[in-house]
């Protein structure tokens, strides 16, 4: 069996390397081969009549040679998937504390709800009054996220957070067009703002200019207004920040931005340590987008797509997109044209968004309530300060006092150790856990940023917080060798990432002359 | 040989002639580590001091390369496009990032010298 293309470590070397297998096969970790090393010619799981003859209409465009596709027997195709299921790490396997990117729990119910045939089962294009139900849920989810920003207006249908961006960059964009100040060109951006909103200003054609963080990790605000002018558009501020901490100073940010005439848009993608608690239009804020995919834990991160509806202020109410949900007389329906009072700025998806993740989100927040959202923000934070409590004497904090929903370190721990921390997080899968999100914010040397999330017991972080007591000792204690050598439990050794990122590999190709194809 | 100056953002310039050569510091390669992609600007480019110029991006993360002083792009080298790790083996060297007419020489006194650039990365920890 030939099982070396595209891999480039293989387990030879750790405590268990003595071990060696006939089959390569190490217990029931099954080294898996690629679906088309598997193909054989000729092969099929499926039994097709003979097709009818045909007339061919397509004027002798004819297909020129095989496809490609792998002859594989059904049993062949459920096991390949299933094992690769199986070597997949998720939110549902165990901890997942990758920080900025709230892995919470993804609850059942809401997965019961989005497969109900009235809701899974419906196209866009059907006429509006068999949806009703469909519109209804799009209608109530507006309404929920307006009384939980505090907001006058929603746009449901951007695709994922930076898509939101965009929609409130384009909103402020179309304000400022409406009162004749195109001059405004430039957007301030904190260094501790998520990394995607300078892209987007950037997208957008605006001249994105940084504001420095102060040494308690926080908007320098005598150094924002120092930038404050009549060409700034507006501020994009992510709240809480990078940092995993509040910008206590969020409501004079907002004043001074008005008075200077800029608009204020807030990166809402750490809401679920605010949900509430904290309404975003009492901050002056005037477009944020909330990820339904972080905050109302709809799947992400391969298990789904994202979702990043964006609520607006009054300024900015009359250039939310189309399509939206009103209701009438008639019942619900979709605007998809410029009414009166109205001044869209256009169209962002095809139809109207990301339905199934509606479905998720309307759900978790009715199954939880207002005490219930309330209480995951509080316990997200608890738990995240929980671990800076636990960890604060053996790892080094990055900002003194408390954090909100995730903590962040800095590798002034592993100083001269000999220990990165790459290897640190290598050797935290050793452990059995998912590492923490690593080098970012970029503010922080060596970051390490923790997001547990409230959807894990005290147990399971006391468990998390004994294996990183025990590897910051081990880094304390000189064993460099060994961090250098991690992770030595896994199926494959440390990656190769510099060269996976300089020579990528991206497609498999079939080596010699025989194809694996059932043509 | 012409002197090295240093930016705050860890590029280095020497200047030779009418022409400098522009990259990024072996401390910043060092910080970075392994880089796997650069993009360096194109002949004729107009840079400002202080606005962006390249692009380096490593395992760890993407970063921008800002132009140390004013100029025009006279070459941008194109061996780091097949090679990236040549920034990280010779940073000052052969990893060059850009070449420039540097429009105004009063702009490079306003950068560290050698032994400023060492003791501001040292005060950096």
């Amino acid at each position: 069996m030939d099982k070396s293309q595209g891999r480039i470590s293989r387990p030879d070397a750790g405590p268990t390397a003595e071990i060696v297998t006939a089959s390569g096969h190490r217990g029931l970790q099954i080294e898996e081969l690629l679906i088309f090393e598997q193909g054989v010619p000729g092969r099929s799981g499926v039994d097709l009549p003979e097709p009818p003859k045909v007339k061919d209409r397509l004027n002798g465009m004819r297909r020129q040679g095989g496809i490609g596709l792998p002859g594989l027997s059904e049993p062949q195709v459920m096991r390949h998937f299933t094992r690769l299921s199986q070597k997949n790490y998720a939110i549902d396997s165990g901890l997942y504390p990758l920080g900025s990117c709230t892995m919470k729990h993804n609850p059942r119910l809401n997965e019961k709800m989005a497969r109900l045939p009235g809701l899974a089962d419906i196209h866009p294009l059907q006429p509006v009054k068999t949806v009703q139900g469909a519109l209804a849920l799009m209608h109530q989810l507006a309404h929920w996220l307006k009384t939980l920003t505090g907001m006058p207006a929603v746009a449901l249908t951007p695709g994922a957070g930076a898509h939101g961006e965009f929609c409130g960059m384009i909103a402020i964009r179309a304000a400022l067009d409406a009162r004749g100040q195109q001059a405004r060109r430039r957007v301030l951006v904190p260094e501790s703002a998520h990394g995607t909103n300078p892209a987007t200003a950037a997208s957008l054609g605006f001249e994105v200019d940084s504001i420095p963080a102060d040494a308690r990790g926080r908007v320098d605000v005598a150094a924002f207004k120092a930038k404050l002018g009549p060409d700034v558009a507006a501020l994009m501020l992510t709240n809480p920040n990078t940092c995993g901490l509040f910008e206590p100073d969020i409501v004079e940010i907002a004043q001074a931005l008005h008075d200077a005439g800029g608009y204020f848009y807030c990166d809402g993608a750490n809401f679920n340590a605010i949900a509430g608690r904290v309404r975003p239009a009492d901050l002056g804020i005037d477009a944020m987008h909330i990820n339904l995919h972080k905050t109302f834990s709809t799947p992400h991160g391969g298990g789904g797509p994202g979702s990043g509806p964006v609520v607006f202020s009054e300024a900015l109410a009359p250039y939310v997109p189309l399509p939206y949900v009103v209701h009438g007389k008639d019942g619900f329906r979709l605007v998809e044209t410029r009414e009166s009072g109205a001044e869209p700025f256009g169209r962002l998806k095809t139809f109207h968004g990301q339905m199934g993740m509606f479905v998720r989100a309307l759900t978790y927040m009715l199954s939880h309530g207002s005490d219930g959202i309330r209480q995951a923000s509080e316990d997200a934070v608890l738990n995240a300060n929980y671990l800076l409590a636990r960890l604060k004497d053996v790892m080094t904090p990055a900002f003194e006092g408390p954090c909100m929903h995730e903590c962040l370190f800095d590798d002034r721990f592993l100083k001269d150790s000999g220990v990165s921390t790459l290897d640190f997080a290598k050797a935290l899968i050793d452990e059995g856990f998912h590492p923490m999100t690593m080098y970012f914010p970029l503010v922080v040397h060596g970051a390490l940023l923790v997001e547990p999330t409230e959807s894990e017991t005290k147990a399971a972080l006391d468990e998390f917080v004994a294996s990183l007591r025990s590897l910051a000792a081990r880094a304390k204690a000189g064993e460099a060798a060994a961090f250098h050598a991690a992770p030595r439990l896994t199926p494959r050794r440390r990656l190769d990432e510099t060269r996976a990122a300089r020579q990528p590999v991206l497609r498999w190709k079939p080596s010699g002359t025989s194809r694996q194809a059932a043509e | 040989m012409a002197e090295t100056r240093y930016s705050k953002e860890h590029e280095w310039i020497r200047l030779d002639g009418e022409v400098a050569t522009v990259g990024i510091s072996d401390y910043a390669q060092s910080q970075l580590g392994d880089i796997v992609f650069v993009e360096v600007p194109e002949k004729g480019r107009k840079l400002t001091k202080g606005g962006e110029a390249a692009v380096v991006e490593s395992v760890k993360a993407a970063s921008e390369v800002y132009a140390p002083v004013s100029g025009e792009v006279t070459e941008g080298n194109a061996a780091l496009t097949a090679n990236p790790a040549l920034v990280n083996s010779a940073a000052q060297g052969d990893g060059w990032f850009f070449r420039m007419k540097v429009a105004n020489k009063a702009e490079l006194a306003e950068l560290m010298d050698e032994a400023a650039y060492q003791a501001y990365i040292k005060g950096l920890g």
